[in-house]
């Protein structure tokens, strides 16, 4: 038994695991020895990816390409493979992930488990959109394969599916044409929602990437940076030195506080209002800017930290958000991670997908414990009142009413779900 | 090796993993000509055929014999078929390889053969003394090798890795044993071979950490749980 953390590092339970190295032996494996459930980076914040006390199966070892063509872009793989090893070899091919979220340190696996999003939602949708095929193994014994034409409900079921339908072992992914590693950005600073509104729909049309980030403390108006992109093609530059740091131990307490939370905030907002507007930048810094401060979750200290992620329709988006931010302030909790978004109007793939047509708002929070589960409640209620829901992927403390509400397409999802599969999130949420 | 062209066999037991490999390597480098050969690891009639084979395409510029298996160190002791094996497949079989393209590298005065070895083969252990006796014959070999091929184009580097996170260490990895990357081990050994390093600890640490472990005296070593 090992104990495992996922990427909130609010547990530290201990676990049985397993690596799947071969993907000819997952079905058998899983047969053999059930009751567990898959885990590929750890990446996701809460439990999703746990199984206190039980098995998890490691997909790490899955991480062979099995066939790429070329000239359609169709990319075959294991699900072990992470979204860095396809962005690095095939950008240079001049082909690319067409959604990826802020890290690209996941999974394929993950990232169709979770149905992840990125900051292109409103142009591509997520990452399921762009799944062809699934490859997945059941813990009975049987291999499923399936896609938006092969059986449609397992696929519906399976991507956001949480890894609850079975063991996805392989994938067949649709890239997308790019001219290089270049993007054309723009940072605009905005002073409220109503700014901030305005600029998310002015930029629907012209800019693939749009995110932004929100002072969740000043005032309690929303002010924050709006970030826009597209690729580009600027030509041969040389690409940026891999330059990465770790944060080095887990200080005593959370380095995210009261006390450096105001002065972080106004000085990033006021640095960067400095050097608004337009520049190139490579896909990685502009896509996953954290990715080269390895283990920056270890900042919030040993009590680990909470990522509150929701979204709620348009229609009511604006004013449940402010209520958000004004109860957040008000708290003075919250960290400077903290990202609001537009989704564009799709249907989503799954039928456990997070994103709907809306405005998503996600923050971090150090674990304060009773504190910071009494704000959890507040913004829980205006998010069921706007008619919205959270984030599995970064959930580990909705309560079951919550998800309930928020998924409603769940009993439709119970017919495919693999009952040899159990997470800490699944007997938290679905009592199983 | 992504954007360089190059042509490479893979040899191996069991062709289906073999030939997962393969279509791996084909997609990270479709410029490269990757082949697969299955073969008989511990018939020495049949290693020979399977490197002449080889060596009838074309001459061979660097070999890297990989193969080996981490048995149970109990079940060795209370199994002699299973300690046979694990000293066959560990020691005896990258040997036969080994001199089988050596003959071959010498005829032509050229060519670099690396060999994996291993910490383990340092210095005998209880808790794996016979995958250790393999690894310390590899070492062994390739220190003779070493001295016949000294004043030669012929290149002989033998690589010592750590505990690796390979699924051949997966139950130590379970047991929480830090391990290196893969993708560490394999970078090292790809400058090892460059620089024709003759001995390479990956990572470096081990050099000094099996460094004590052989010079610890018998009566302080006797008393170590390792």
């Amino acid at each position: 038994m090992t104990p495992v953390s996922s990427w909130g590092r609010l547990s530290a339970h201990a676990h049985d695991l397993v690596s799947l190295n071969d993907p000819k032996q997952v079905a058998r494996l899983l047969a053999s020895k059930p009751g567990g459930v898959a885990h590929g980076n750890g990446r996701s914040y809460g439990d999703v990816c746990l199984n206190p006390g039980g098995v998890l199966w490691h997909t790490a070892g899955l991480d062979h390409f099995i066939s790429f063509n070329q000239i359609t872009g169709r990319l075959v793989c294991e699900s072990g493979v992470l979204l860095r090893d396809i962005q690095r070899m095939m950008i240079p091919r001049g082909w690319i992930l067409p959604v990826t979220p802020g890290t690209q340190l996941i999974t394929v696996g993950g990232a169709i488990a979770n149905d992840v999003h990125g900051k292109n939602h409103h142009v591509l949708g997520s990452f399921g959109d762009h799944v062809r095929r699934i490859r997945m193994a059941r813990t009975q014994g049987d291999t499923i394969e399936c896609g938006p034409e092969l059986q449609p409900n397992w696929f519906a079921a399976t991507v956001g599916g949480l890894g609850l339908t079975g063991v996805i072992v392989e994938a067949e992914i649709q890239l997308r044409r790019v001219a290089g590693p270049w993007m054309e950005t723009e940072t605009v600073p905005y002073a409220n929602l109503d700014e901030f509104f305005q600029l998310a729909d002015d930029s629907e049309s012209g800019w693939e990437h749009t995110v932004s980030w929100i002072d969740c403390i000043s005032g309690g108006g929303g002010r924050g940076l709006f970030m826009r992109g597209n690729t580009t093609d600027v030509g041969g530059r040389p690409e940026p030195k891999d330059r990465k740091l770790t944060m080095p131990f887990v200080p005593p307490v959370s380095l995210v506080n009261q006390f450096s939370l105001r002065p972080f905030n106004m000085a990033y907002f006021n640095l960067k209002t400095l050097r608004a507007g337009r520049a190139i930048a490579h896909y990685e810094s502009f896509f996953y800017p954290l990715d080269n401060l390895l283990e920056w979750n270890r900042m919030y200290g040993p009590k680990g930290f909470y990522q509150y992620q929701s979204v709620v329709p348009r229609n009511a988006g604006q004013d449940a958000t402010q209520a958000m931010l004004r109860e957040i302030a008000r708290s003075g909790e919250g960290s400077f991670l903290a990202v609001l978004k537009t989704f564009g109007d799709r249907n989503p793939v799954g039928m456990l997908s997070f994103p709907m047509h809306g405005v998503t708002l996600a923050l971090d929070f150090p674990n304060n414990g009773e504190k910071t589960h009494k704000l959890f409640e507040r913004l829980d209620a205006i998010v069921r009142e706007a008619g919205g829901r959270i984030y599995m992927a970064k959930d580990s403390r909705m309560p079951r009413e919550m998800f309930e509400a928020g998924y409603p397409r769940l009993d439709e999802f119970m017919k495919y779900r693999d009952p040899g599969i159990s997470s800490g999130l699944s007997r938290r949420l679905i009592g199983s | 090796m992504q954007g360089k062209s190059i042509d490479m066999t893979l040899v191996g037991r069991d062709a289906g993993r073999v030939e997962r490999v393969a279509a791996d390597l084909r997609v990270r480098s479709p410029e490269s000509e990757i082949r697969v050969v299955q073969a008989d690891f511990f018939d020495p009639v049949a290693i020979q055929a399977t490197v002449n084979a080889i060596v009838a395409q074309g001459a061979v510029d660097i070999v890297l014999i990989a193969h080996g298996s981490l048995p149970e160190q109990g079940m060795c002791q209370d199994d002699l078929q299973a300690c046979r094996e694990a000293l066959e497949i560990n020691g005896v079989s990258p040997v036969l390889f080994a001199e089988a393209f050596a003959k071959h590298m010498a005829k032509l005065n050229r060519g670099t053969l690396a060999l994996i070895g291993s910490v383990a083969g340092d210095r005998g252990r209880k808790s794996n003394y016979v995958y250790g006796a393999a690894k310390g014959l590899i070492a062994r070999y390739a220190q003779g090798l070493q001295h016949r091929f000294a004043d030669t184009d012929v290149k002989v580097v033998l690589v010592k890795p750590g505990p690796t996170d390979t699924p051949m260490t997966a139950h130590l990895k379970s047991q929480g044993v830090k391990m290196a990357s893969v993708e560490e081990v394999a970078q090292a050994i790809v400058v090892s071979i460059e620089r024709n390093q003759s001995t390479v600890y990956v990572p470096g640490k081990w050099r000094l950490i099996m460094w004590v472990i052989s010079h610890l005296p018998q009566f302080i070593f006797n008393r170590l749980n390792i």
